[in-house]
Formats: structure tokens, sequence, C-alpha cells
């Protein structure tokens, strides 16, 4: 039942980078348009979707052998469903100001497809350690690369980093990197910014991924390439 | 025996379908049980959060009553563009009325409806007005929460501070691109325009009702 190293790296290694949930997977856009256009958003909101996906692969693990597999999906979006809930008012008792803030993405969980794809390829068949952790990585994944298009965004944007930040930690204020009278590009706010932003993103990942592979193919010729790329 | 290891297609049905009611039973149950743990939890971050929200539009040396407790229900009134009732909470000092806080929503913002609350002293000026709910463009038309407005010093919404209908003519309540005096951030006109008509509305209304407001049991 408990989950080995290797396996840990794996998952690790597959939620962060690998898979990631967003520049390979392309799973949960709907939620990357509406909120990556800060990068305090953008990591908020992976935040919360870390924490519902770390729980519901954890308890669709535990349950998975009383699911028959023709209703599995409606139990899975109910399990789900119903953390998201629980999630939802614990937040808005018990740190009402973080609501404030996160309040209207924690519904939007939900309707994030990865939740559910992670559930259906992992979950199902894994033990419940090994996928609260997969849930969780995949998160970790969310966290950095909707982290980055956010701050990318908002540099573009509006010529800000951290804005938000003394909503979530107060006595900080947001760093004006460009010019306090920057005009502002609109385009990168807005939903298409996301898009362009993504691409540029998946195509930066595929460079390197090439780069590395091509290291790779030399290595017999060139042993000493390791270290030597710029 | 082997009628029995082989199910029919209803019996088949009949027990995922008992399974499946056995699960949403069980999480409905959960949910019910974390909702009433939670309740109390959520009432007093919602009453305090309120009386933030009308602190910001009220000074404090404006009143000493307990706002919340004094309060007027009032039906659905399309000059505030409530569509339904709505509270008033009456400011008193010493005893004697001294300003009302109304909720007010202006319909037509750019994204749907801007919720407010608006303070109006009994001498009829605007003492403050909040956005407590919206969905206008982040980073475009949110500036009429003065957290995300980038003008700190001089946030947009504080524009209303102290003015009333003796200080601007009717024809003043408008933003600057339409001939009025109020300020408004390029691209993001519609947010500002509807907010002002909004106010202002709110401001004739406050104005006309004012005693039968205040006096209301």
């Amino acid at each position: 039942m408990l989950i080995s190293l290797a396996e840990i790296k794996q998952i690790s290694w597959n939620g962060i980078w690998k898979q990631n949930s967003s520049l390979v997977q392309i799973l949960g856009m709907c939620p990357l348009l509406a909120v990556t256009t800060t990068l305090m958003n953008g990591v908020m909101l992976s935040l919360a979707t870390l924490l519902v996906m770390a729980l519901s692969n954890f308890f669709v693990a535990c349950l998975r052998n009383f699911i028959p597999y023709e209703i599995r999906i409606p139990v899975f979006i109910l399990i789900a469903a119903a953390l998201v809930t629980v999630v939802d008012l614990g937040m808005n008792a018990y740190m009402h100001d973080m609501y404030n803030i996160l309040g209207i993405f924690i519904p939007l969980i939900i309707t994030n497809c990865l939740v559910l794809a992670r559930i259906e390829a992992f979950a199902a068949k894994n033990s419940p350690l090994a996928s609260a952790l997969d849930g969780a990585m995949m998160g970790v994944g969310m966290v950095w690369t909707l982290g980055l298009l956010g701050g990318l965004r908002e540099l573009i944007g509006s010529g800000t980093f951290l804005g938000g930040i003394d909503l979530v930690v107060p006595g900080l204020s947001p760093i004006h990197l460009l010019p306090e009278d920057y005009p502002g590009f609109l385009v990168a706010i807005l939903p298409p910014g996301a898009f362009i932003g993504l691409g540029c993103l998946v195509a930066w990942k595929n460079w390197i991924e090439a780069r590395a592979a091509e290291r790779e193919n030399r290595r017999p010729a060139e042993p000493v390439m390791a270290g030597g790329c710029h | 025996m082997i009628a029995a290891k082989e199910p029919t297609a209803p019996g088949m049905a009949a027990r995922t379908a008992a399974i499946l009611f056995l699960f949403v039973v069980a999480f409905t149950a959960a949910l019910a049980i974390v909702y009433v743990a939670t309740k109390p939890g959520i009432d007093a971050a919602a009453a305090e959060e309120k009386m933030r929200a009308i602190n910001e539009v009220l000074p404090k040396d404006l009143y000493d009553n307990d706002l919340l407790a004094d309060t007027l229900k009032i039906p659905a009134t399309p000059e505030l563009g409530l569509d339904d009732e709505s509270t008033i909470y009456r400011a008193r000092l010493g005893g004697e009325p001294s300003a009302l806080v109304l909720e007010t929503v202006a319909p037509d913002g750019y994204a749907g409806k801007i919720r407010m609350l608006v303070a109006v002293r009994a001498n009829g000026e605007l003492a403050g007005v909040r956005v407590t709910q919206h969905k206008e463009t982040p980073g475009l038309g949110d500036y009429i929460e003065p957290k995300k407005d980038k003008n700190k010093e001089r946030p947009w919404i504080t524009q209303f501070n102290g003015l009333s209908l003796d200080k601007v003519p009717a024809s003043g309540w408008k933003v600057k691109k339409d001939g009025g005096r109020f300020d408004f951030v390029a691209g993001a006109t519609v947010t500002p325009r509807a907010m002002v008509k909004a106010v202002h509305k709110t401001l004739q209304y406050a104005v006309a009702n004012r005693d039968r407001l205040f006096a209301t049991k």
C-alpha cells in the first residue's frame, strides 16, 4: 500500500513537467483563460485546484473497489463536486478574506476537466496515497504554469508584477516593473492573450524537449556536451 | 445457482442504480452536515463583512447606533435598480437622523449588474460609494474598486464624496466624455457611465424619500 521513492519521483516529474496539465495535456483551458490575468490570480486558483484534486483523487482511490464501472463517471463527479462544495463552505466560514478573493473561482474548479481526467486516468487504478500525490503534483504543475502565464500577461498587459498580492498578504504592494505611465497592452489581458501566451509556453517546452532529445542522440559522439549548453 | 452468477440485464441495472443511489445519499448527507456545521461561521463572517463595507462608505463619527439593528426593508424599487427587496441602514447620531446607507444596482454595466452601497447624509450630500459586487473586465473596468484602482491617492470612486444635487446640476451627472464632470479611464467608459447614472438616481431617491425612510418603523 505504501509508495516507493521511484514512484514518488515519477509521479512528481509527470505532474510538474512531463504530463503538465496545461502544456501537454492542454486541459482546464476555461480557468486558464479566465484567471491568468495576474500572477496571483493564477497561483491562487491553482492552489485551490491542487487541494481539490489531491482530496478527490484520494477519496476516489479509497472507494474505487466499490464503484461499478458503468456508473463510475457520475460517481466520480459526485465525489469531486461534493469536495469542491466542502472546500467552498469551509473557506467561506473559516478563511473569509481568502474566500472573498478566490470565492468566484472555487465552484469553477468542478468545470475543470483536469479533475475528472486525473480521477479517471490515475485514481481509479492506483492506491490512495499515490493518487493523492498525483493530484497534488498535477496541481503543482498548474501552479507554476498558470503563475508564469499570469505573470507574463500581467507584465505585458498592465506593467505590474504581483498585482493583488495585498489582498492575500496585507502590507505587501504590487511592483511596477514598467514605468507608471505604461499604457498597457489590452490583448494580453483579454482571453486571446492567454491563448497566445499559452502557445508560446508550449513552444518553449517543446523546444527544451527537442533540444534534450537531440543531446541524447548525439551523446555517444560528443560526450562532453553535458553541461555545455547555453 | 447459475442464474444467480449471471445476473439479468434488469437485475444489473437495478443493482448499479441502487449503488449510485447510495453514493448520492451518502454524499448529500455529508454535504448537509458540512453545511450545518459551517453556517454559524459563514453568517458571522457575512455580518462582519457587511459592517466593514458600511464603514467604508460611512465615516464612523457620523453615527452612534447599531446599524445592523436599525434597518428598513424596502420592496423592489426600480429607482434603485432593484428588482428584489433590499435593506436600508439608518444611521443616527444622538438619536437624530444623520445618514442613510442604501443598496443599489447599476443594471447596465459592461458585464451585467454592478451592486453598490451608497451612503447619503441627512443634508443631501453623498458620504461615500462602494462597489460590493460586479463582473467588469479585470484590469480594465475594475478600477471602480478602490483596491484595484491604479490611482491609489485618489481612487476613481471617491469622486462622489461630498457631492449633492445642489452642488452638481442634473447635466453634470455624466462622464466627461458625455459632457459631465466625472473622470473615466479610456477604454472603459460603459462601467463608469452606468455607475454615475445609478448613483445619481439613488441620490434623488434618497433625498425625495428621506423623511419617510427615517420615520418608518
